[in-house]
């Protein structure tokens, strides 16, 4: 089912070159089984975008890839630098070692590793579907836990800070740079000193982004970054993923399901269902899939839908999507 | 042999004491997420009460049939016991309700050291001894040891004890699962404002919960006093604690496990002191508290939690 | 959908049985008058429930007392002391009624709202009071010789005792106030100072000065083994794993006879000295060298500034620390555990850094009562102490020092100022002993302030860092590490 649902021909971008691989990833929490044998890539330098009707098992193969859950089975693989690094790949998965560096670049194995090491190893950062920030502190507090782990090494493991060496104190005022950077791109330069629990929720998921932008991610994962926007805040949301994607060297996964961000933005497209990955390939190939028709209308059997006119009921919605955001009412 | 069956006995005593307070941890901790940390203060505080009763009636009243006598005890003290434990409950923890979870934890205890002095100053801070009112037991085995014959007691006291603990663990989970108000508890305990929404009264159905777990530790009171023969104002901290163990042990939250993890604490405190050293019982009970907890976090017969991310 | 259900003609649509007696119950008008709950009868009514209240659970305390007397127990009554506890709990019930809970102008909004209006001179006079409070501090000794000269010794020994209790607080704030772990045996660690430097200088005639550093590894040391296994755990069992530990740890120094001497303690341990130099009386002592009379006091003045150092030192590493990324982790980590593992925080070591960072001021402070005191003995480590500490970090507001100050002056400061009022004994007669309603006042006033103020006394948060300006965090925005 998988091979057959592959843009056929040649070898896709994403499968060629690609910076995280999910291979045969299963979950189970008890007797459920929430995802089954799921196995796709992300390219490097693409926004690949994982859809999928409510309880497809989207947010849990976040939380496998992200270090979170730990899978039943399966393998999922991060690479730092070029190509598959295949060899490399292969002999770190022999050796028991949870990451190998190279001359090409890094390999990690997620499932070995624990969540924090995730983010600061391999550099996956991740936002959540409901939003945790250090709602106490404020927006450039966040920015700064954001960089942690290399504050930690400038001072000394706070040794150092605590006699107060210049060299830390340089690295500070270079995160609160960094830091300045990324508020200026999500415009909240303004509420810098503000608690982040002050913020309105629009600002509140883009404060999110910036955060786990300030670790300096290889690969971001997004867990319904629109959700709750209204249509201006989404647009400017499409914008800045394209940002990140073209200016900073950084791949997006992101789980969404407003198809109208999904479709413009996405390089490609992965479909679940019921754990199960039931299409992959670009946005136009998966927007005319009738699997993924017939999964999103809840058909049971595929054979009794008429695809064409469905395809072009989606078509004209996916249309008519950017066109209302113009109008742009709220949420 | 004989002693291991004797051990096993004291221990089941001791640990129904500990059982009918762990129920009081169990039902406060379940419904409104807090420790109750004054609730081995009202624990001891019922031991005076009983004690002050039992008086009356005896030396003052003069009445001399003991079932008569124990009754009437029980049912004042459970009544004025419950008294102390709606109050507690009105003044310390209803007024931070909905406040942040440090809030109720520091009332909890100030409230425990305000019960243990008030104790200490009205009635003074030396031991209460209460001669043994009920003697004699039927003796289960004999046999021999190189120390001499050892014969395994069950005395009246203990039977009374362990099924008067039966009946009312019986009672108790009837309550919970049959009652309305026990409806009431179980909707309060899994959402609160959801459960006013439908029209529970939250504020009622929670002192309702305080004052059961009181009426119990009133009971539990009662059966130290006739077992022990001496309470003072601090008996209410250490009996606290193993009863807050035992409820954890259990399973906090679930009433069965308070019960179950009474009775273990109560046979691993006896036994630790039979087979090993006093001194350190209460090491052995702590270090199984911290071992269940870090292993087995939602204990033996709870819901296992599951971290939302 | 509405199509496929089969139509029910009106007349069978109505409630029957149970159902219809409900309805009908719901129809009846409530005929109740509504009370207004402001009138001067509800104010009495009320007040006289909790005077009856006060009466039921009085009954058995005030009103009866069990005596060991020949031949058992006696019982004795006091019936008066029941009428005034109920007359007391009346009046004052109706004054708080009539004041406060049922007036539509309750004196404490009008406090509130003139507080709220001098917000801003609040924030300035509060800096202002901070700088006095420490010049005050510095010259504390100096200035109860000068002014008190007839009771020096007294006030500084309490100066002494309060400052004791602002490093604990201090140190325990790190680990609850900061990392929003709540411990509630942090008496283990001051507990572990004490011994390790007892112990020192009873085998290895180790000094003060030599021991201290020690004692502070050594706790910092304990922190870590039993910190290790117990961090994973949140909120409330965490509170009462910690407990169980301090516990554990205070049984066994009660037990251990060959090493700790038990219940009988430690007794004859060294006097710190300075650089060198015994505040003893006579030859090579210090007022001998300085050539000044010898004056007990001095050992006083000298054993407060030490504790003001140490305490001083407490405070100038958290501050720091707040501002290095691993006190930002800390706060963090009280904030959401989750979104600091997905920032590549490694959560363990950081709550590790916190409860041992924490465990070695409390170690210090150890060392410090074992000198003080020339004798320790498990007595002093009870769960009690913990829960002062743990009050006083609360009361006073969590994460702010300056209120860990406050706390202390006005808790233990305020306690044991009890001892000194005379003018009760004239009152209530000579019998009457202040100091037995030391620790009944203690607790009653935990309950009250937490009431009146869940925050604590001194409820905000400053933030470590700032773009432009710093503004102050209000309370109800930053969490207490309640797990998830």
């Amino acid at each position: 089912m998988d091979a057959a649902a592959e843009t056929g021909g040649a070898v896709a971008r994403w499968d060629s070159d690609p910076v995280l691989t999910v291979e045969h990833l299963t979950m189970r929490f008890g007797g459920l089984t929430a995802v089954g044998d799921l196995s796709f890539n992300v390219g490097r330098g693409d926004i690949t975008a994982l859809i999928g009707p409510n309880g497809a098992g989207k947010t849990t193969v976040f939380n496998c890839v992200t270090g979170f859950y730990k899978p039943t089975e399966g393998r999922i693989a991060m690479r730092h630098g070029p190509g598959r690094q295949q060899a490399a790949l292969d002999a770190l998965t022999n050796s028991g070692a949870r990451w190998r560096r190279s001359a090409e670049g890094a390999v990690f194995l997620l499932e070995r590793m624990p969540d924090h090491e995730i983010a600061h190893r391999a550099k996956v950062a991740r936002t959540f579907q409901n939003i945790r920030l250090f709602g106490g502190m404020t927006v450039l507090e966040n920015l700064l836990i954001a960089q942690h782990n290399p504050l930690m090494v400038a001072s000394g493991f706070t040794v150092g800070g605590i006699i107060g060496l210049p060299s830390y104190r340089k690295a500070e005022a270079e995160a609160i740079d960094r830091a300045a950077y990324w508020l200026e791109q999500v415009r909240l330069t303004e509420r810098a000193d503000d608690p982040a629990a002050d913020l309105p929720y629009g600002a509140q998921r883009r404060l999110e982004i910036a955060r786990a932008m300030c670790t300096g991610p290889r690969l971001l994962c997004l867990d319904e970054p629109a959700a709750g926007l209204n249509p201006r805040e989404s647009a400017e949301l499409n914008a800045l993923l394209k940002y990140i994607r073209d200016e900073h060297d950084t791949s997006v996964l992101l789980i969404e399901h407003d198809m109208g961000v999904v479709m413009e933005i996405s390089d490609h497209v992965v479909v679940l269902d019921y754990g199960v990955k039931i299409s992959d390939g670009d946005a136009a190939f998966v927007r005319s899939d009738p699997r993924v028709i017939a999964a999103y209308l809840g058909v049971e059997d595929e054979e009794e839908i008429d695809v064409a006119e469905i395809k072009q009921d989606v078509d004209q919605v996916a249309r008519r999507t950017p066109r209302s955001d113009a109008a742009g009412d709220g949420r | 042999m004989e002693y291991f069956v004797q051990q096993l006995i004291n221990g089941l005593t001791l640990g129904s004491i500990y059982g009918l307070i762990a129920i009081g941890y169990t039902m406060v901790y379940g419904i409104i997420g807090m420790i109750n940390f004054a609730h081995g203060d009202i624990f001891m505080i019922s031991a005076f009460i009983a004690l002050a009763v039992f008086l009356i009636l005896t030396s003052v009243l003069g009445f001399a049939f003991l079932p008569v006598v124990l009754l009437i005890v029980l049912i004042v003290a459970m009544l004025f016991t419950s008294a102390w434990g709606w109050t507690v409950e009105r003044l310390a923890y209803r007024p931070l309700r909905g406040s942040f979870r440090l809030a109720p934890l520091i009332t909890a205890i100030g409230m425990s050291i305000v019960l243990q002095n008030f104790v200490q100053i009205t009635q003074g801070a030396r031991v209460k001894p209460l001669p043994p009112q009920i003697q004699g037991g039927v003796t289960l085995l004999e046999g021999m040891t190189e120390n001499g014959p050892i014969a395994v007691q069950l005395s009246y006291m203990q039977m009374i004890i362990i099924v008067t603990t039966l009946v009312l663990m019986a009672s108790f989970t009837l309550l919970i699962s049959r009652t309305a108000l026990g409806r009431a508890q179980r909707a309060c305990e899994q959402d609160r404002k959801m459960a006013a929404l439908l029209g529970i009264n939250v504020d009622r159905t929670i002192s309702l919960t305080f004052v059961m777990g009181a009426a119990l530790a009133a009971v539990a009171g009662l059966m130290f006093l006739l077992l022990y023969g001496v309470i003072d104002f601090y008996i209410g901290f250490l009996a606290g604690i193993k009863a807050f163990t035992a409820a954890v042990l259990g399973g906090i939250g679930s009433l069965p496990g308070a019960m179950l993890g009474g009775l273990l604490i109560g046979l691993i405190e006896v036994f630790w002191s039979g087979y090993f050293t006093v001194e350190y019982k209460d090491v052995a009970a702590f270090s199984i508290l911290a071992i269940v907890l870090i292993f087995l976090p939602s204990g033996l017969l709870g819901k296992p939690e599951v971290e939302k991310v | 959908m509405a199509g496929e259900t089969t139509p029910v003609p009106a007349a069978d649509n109505r409630p029957a049985g149970a159902q219809a007696k409900a309805e009908s119950r719901r129809a009846a008008p409530h005929t109740v008058p509504a009370r207004d709950p402001h009138s001067l009868a509800e104010s009495v009514r009320d007040a006289a429930l909790a005077a009856l209240l006060a009466g039921v659970l009085g009954f058995f305390f005030i009103g009866l007392r069990t005596d060991i007397a020949p031949g058992g127990l006696t019982i004795t009554t006091r019936w008066t002391a029941l009428v005034v506890a109920i007359l007391v709990v009346f009046a004052g019930r109706l004054a708080l009624n009539l004041f406060v809970f049922r007036t539509r102008r309750p004196v404490t909004g009008r406090l509130a709202a003139g507080a709220a209006a001098g917000a801003p001179q609040l924030a300035t006079a509060a800096k202002w009071l901070m700088r006095g409070l420490f010049v005050f501090a510095l010259v504390l000794p100096f200035f109860f010789i000068t002014f008190v000269p007839g009771r020096d010794r007294q006030f500084i020994d309490l100066a002494i005792l309060i400052m004791t209790y602002i490093m604990l607080g201090w140190g325990l704030n790190i680990v609850v106030g900061l990392a929003g772990l709540l411990d509630l045996g942090y008496v283990a660690f001051y507990a572990v100072g004490a011994y390790s430097f007892a112990l020192l200088a009873q085998h290895f005639d180790l000094g003060f000065w030599m021991a201290l550093p020690l004692a502070g590894v050594l706790a910092a040391m304990w922190g870590l083994i039993l910190g290790f296994p117990v961090l994973r755990l949140r909120g409330d069992y965490l509170a009462i794993v910690t407990l169980a530990f301090g516990e554990i740890i205070r049984i066994v120094l009660l037990n251990w006879y060959q090493f700790t001497n038990g219940p009988d303690g430690i007794s004859g341990i060294p006097k710190p000295t300075l650089f060198g130099l015994e505040l003893k009386r006579g030859e090579g002592g210090f007022a001998d060298v300085f050539g000044l009379a010898y004056d007990p006091i001095h050992r006083f003045i000298f054993l407060y500034y030490i504790i003001f150092v140490l305490a001083l030192i407490t405070n100038l590493v958290t501050i720091r620390l707040r501002k290095l990324p691993v006190g930002r982790a800390w706060e963090a980590l009280r904030e959401d555990e989750i979104a600091c593992r997905s920032l590549g925080i490694n959560t363990r070591n950081t709550k590790l850094t916190a409860f041992a960072i924490g465990a070695m001021f409390g170690g210090f402070a150890g060392s410090f009562f074992a000198t003080r005191q020339g004798f320790i003995s498990p007595e002093s480590f009870t769960f009690l102490e913990s829960a002062i500490i743990l009050a006083i970090v609360v009361l006073g507001g969590l994460g702010s020092q300056i209120g860990v100050v406050i706390a202390s002056v006005v808790m233990i400061g305020g306690i044991e100022m009890l001892r000194n009022i005379g003018f009760l004994s004239q009152v209530f007669g000579d019998g009457f002993d202040p100091v037995q309603y030391r620790m009944l006042i203690f607790g009653l006033a935990m309950v009250l302030i937490m009431v009146w103020r869940p925050r604590g006394l001194i409820a905000t948060r400053e933030p470590s860092v700032a773009l432009k300006e710093k503004k102050k965090i209000g309370a109800d925005l930053v969490a207490q590490g309640e797990g998830h």
